[in-house]
Parts: C-alpha cells; structure tokens; sequence
C-alpha cells in the first residue's frame, strides 16, 4: 500500500489512501490549488499549520476519516477544499466507561 | 540477516549485556559503585527501590533479569529487604545465564561488596566473549514503540513513520508492542475493529475504559480547548497520535508488563493497574514504561519525540525518531531518524516508513543507537498491581 503523499513542498499532507481530510503542513491562503489524490483542490479559506480540509465531498452525517481511522462525524455537507473543524464536523465519541455505567445502571434498576 | 546471541534457554538476543540490580535503595550504590568502570562494557544498572516486596516488581526484574540481551545478573542485596532474592537468583540460575548475589549486610558492607561485585564482574565479561553467536530471523524479534515529549508534529510524521516500520515488521511476522491506553482514549472502538476477534476486541474496549477511568481518578484531563487550536477537532483526533504510532496491522492481542507475546503480529500493552487505584500515577514517567516494554522480551524499542527526549535505557536499545524538523537540527546528536523531513516535504512517510525499519535491522545487528553511544541506560521500576490476562487477550489459532 503506497502513500500518496507530495514530496514536492506543496504543503499538504494526505496520511492515508482514502482519508477524506489531508492536513496543511504550511499555512495555506485561499485560493490555493493542490492536486490531492488525483483531484484538483481549491482551498476555500485559509488553512493552518496542522489544521485539516476536505479533499473530496462529504455529506452531513458522513466519518471524517484521517490516517484510516475514523475522528468524528461531518454535522453538514463539506465540499473539496473547504476547511475542517468545530463548525462542520463534531465528535463521534461517547466515553465508554459512561457507557457501562449507563449499561450496569440500566441493568441494576430492572 | 541478524546475527544474534543465543541463550541457553534458547532466547536469541541482539546484544550481551550483563545486569547488575540492586534489590533495594540501601543497596543502589553499591550496585552503582560495582557498574561504574565497567559501564561502556555492556555493564548496565537496574533495580527496585522498594522495601516491601510486591509482585509486579518481582515479575518485572526477573523477566529483565532474563532478557535475550542480557547473559547474565548480578544481584545486589542490603540483606533485610522483603525482595525474594533466592527466587529471583533462582530463575536467573535455571534459565542458563549467569548470576551471582551479593549480600551487602553477610559480606561485610560497603567496600567489600563493591570489590567482590567487580570481580565477579570482570570474570564473567570473559565468560560471556563465548556466548555462541546465531542466525535470527525477522520474525524473531520483538520491537515496542512508545512517544515521549510530543508536540503537535509527533501525531503528523514521526508515529505514523513508525507505524509504516511496525506494519513491514508485523508483515515478516515479527512480534510488535504499541501501549499508552491513557491516550487511545475515543479510539478504543476502532482499535476493536482492528482486533483478531470480537471477544479481543471487547477485552481492548475495556482496557482503554480502565485507564480512562484511572486518569479520571488521577485527576487527568482528556481534550482541552488548547487542543482545538492546534487544528485537533475532536477526542479521537488527539488519540490519533499516539495510534498512529500501531500502523494498519491487525491486532493480535494484548500483553500486560512481563507478559512476552506468544507468536508474530501487533499487541497491546495494558500498562494500566488493576483494581483500585492505588500506588499513584500508572507511569511517573518514559522509562517506567520502556522498562515495561523491555520486560515484554523487546529486544530494542522505537521512540518518537517532537520536543526533543534524550533518554535511552538500559538493557535494551531505544531508537530515536524526531518528529519536529526544528527539534532535529538543534539536537541532532541524540536524533537517529529525522522524520521531520515529512513535514518540510523532502520524504514520504512510506519513506521514512522503510528507513526506520531498516535500522531496526541494523541496530538489531550491532549498530548503536545515538543514546546507547551516548551511554543513556536510564531505569525506574516502581509498586504496580496486575491480575492475569484474560483468555481472549491471547492470539487465536485461527
């Protein structure tokens, strides 16, 4: 399984084939254009250093997916190029131990 | 090719270290005094500071008592400490390797201990010169990872560098440990996922619940706001890190500190107490936790840092990969791979990936590593209380 990842200084980084986020290595403005995976990228706001967007499109209720795993859920429709954060997607994640508990407490008061 | 050294218990090793281990504080320098000239000789230092005896610890210094890397012990004793001396002495013995105990309080104190320490010392260096020397395949070795002083560049280039260099060693079947459950935290679902089998795959969901719930205790925050502004969005997010670090591999099992995996593939080290929390923090730090990993039968272990750790251990090598290209250059004598270069674009991951595991290969092979060279052997042991691993934990025979 090979990376597509640029060597080129292009300031992007996809971790994993089928990621559908790749993360800004530099500061991108936008506007900028990459070709991420095959597919022409316009950046639609500014991206930071660390920071994630879009390389395809992902609708409402879709995984976001980086290096393969999946870190949350989109809460709207996301296009290509379009920055990845707070205000567009959100966590997929109730603490398991919250959930035993909930379980047990369920169990207990049968 | 490896050449290895090989045990009389037939354990394979990638270096002939001897271990000198005080069994107590009131016996640490003592044994230090005894290491001390022979210390760029593969003389290195361990021990327990405890007085009361306690299983973990017991367990932990004979498995690195009988190290594959390790020829042979040297046990240093005050003489009223609770340690099980006799029986650690007696599974050094019974395991082929040589082993020798001094009795501070019998031998006539401080002086006299350090001399008859270094005599036995210089003797069994010569000793070991013999050690027969062996073919080792790949897939008999095991390789832990682990991260230490990260920063925002560790979770982008340096683990999941190491995590490319874990799934070409689990491809050759090596046997491969990654650990930290306090930080797997909103991942544990999908590591189930990955798991061999379903009933792994709940023993892992519990596993992280547990360390959740003994950071919880401890007072241990999860996901701050600061994060957000690093560009991590969510709790899986930050978990994805240190995850990273695992690579793609199916996971194979789980393995509690000492317990060395059965045959090739990806384990989990749960490195989080059981039962009530007790005896402080699961890990005061890197070394307690490399020193588990160690105990685990790793021959070396890759190490990812972004702010810069110096540390290596004793007994086994550690392999310093850095994450963050500024660390790199400011401290490169103590850096072994720099992955940074992902970042400034000038190497894939797969890249990086590969270059890892071919000086996995090469410090198998003798190469030192930058802290080995370096003389780190850093060590700490401390109190820890485990029940025994579930069957699910183990590899199927599927």
């Amino acid at each position: 399984m090979g990376l597509l990842q640029k060597t080129d200084g292009s300031g992007t980084l996809l971790l994993a084939p089928g990621d559908n986020v790749a993360i800004a290595t530099r500061e991108l403005p936008a506007g900028t254009q990459r070709d991420i995976a095959g597919c022409s990228i316009t950046i639609k706001s500014a991206v930071d250093v660390g920071h994630k967007f879009a390389v395809r499109n992902i609708a409402a209720g879709e995984r976001i997916v980086k290096y393969s795993a999946p870190i949350g859920r989109a809460t709207r429709g996301i296009e290509p190029g379009e920055y990845v954060h707070t205000h567009n997607m959100t966590s997929d994640y109730l603490p398991t131990f919250t959930l035993e508990d909930g379980r047990k407490f369920i169990e207990e008061t049968k | 090719m490896i050449t290895g050294y090989l045990r009389s218990d037939g354990r394979k090793g990638i270096r002939n270290n001897i271990v000198v281990s005080y069994l107590v504080e009131c016996a640490h320098h003592v044994a230090r005094e005894i290491v001390h000239p022979f210390r760029d000789r593969g003389v290195h230092l361990i021990g327990f500071s405890g007085c009361y005896p306690n299983a973990y610890s017991h367990k932990m210094m004979e498995r690195l008592c009988t190290h594959p890397n390790i020829g042979a012990a040297l046990l240093v004793s005050l003489g009223c400490e609770g340690f099980n001396k006799g029986g650690l002495l007696d599974t050094v013995r019974k395991s082929g390797r040589h082993a020798r105990l001094v009795v501070i309080q019998d031998t006539g104190g401080t002086r006299k201990s350090i001399a008859e320490g270094q005599a036995w010392i210089e003797q069994t260096l010569k000793q070991l010169e013999q050690t027969p020397r062996v073919d080792m395949g790949v897939n008999e070795l095991i390789v832990g990872t682990k991260c230490g002083g990260s920063d925002a560049t560790s979770g982008l280039t340096a683990n999941p560098a190491m995590g490319r260099a874990f799934d070409f060693l689990v491809e050759r079947n090596a046997r491969c440990i990654f650990e930290e459950t306090g930080e797997l935290i909103g991942m544990e679902n999908w590591m189930a996922e990955r798991a061999g089998t379903p009933e792994l795959g709940r023993e892992i969901i519990n596993t992280v619940a547990k360390a959740a719930r003994y950071y919880a205790t401890m007072g241990h925050a999860s996901f701050a706001p600061g994060n957000a502004d690093g560009g991590l969005t969510t709790i899986e997010e930050k978990s994805l890190g240190a995850y990273a670090k695992s690579g793609q591999s199916r996971i194979t099992g789980i393995v509690k500190p000492g317990d060395v995996p059965i045959a090739g593939g990806l384990y989990l080290m749960d490195m989080i107490p059981d039962g009530e929390v007790r005896f402080g923090f699961p890990n005061i730090n890197d070394n307690a936790e490399l020193a588990e990993m160690i105990a685990c039968g790793a021959h070396l272990v890759m190490f990812s840092t972004g702010r810069g750790s110096v540390v290596g251990s004793a007994v086994a090598p550690i392999i310093k990969v850095c994450a963050n290209p500024k660390t790199f250059k400011r401290m490169s004598d103590d850096m072994d791979v720099d992955a940074g270069r992902i970042l400034e674009g000038r190497a894939t991951l797969d890249e990086v990936g590969r270059e890892i595991y071919d000086l996995v290969i090469a410090i198998a092979n003798g190469q030192m590593t930058k802290s080995e060279a370096l003389g780190h052997q850093e060590f700490v042991l401390t109190y820890k209380s485990f029940e025994p691993l579930g069957p699910a934990c183990f590899p199927s025979a599927a």
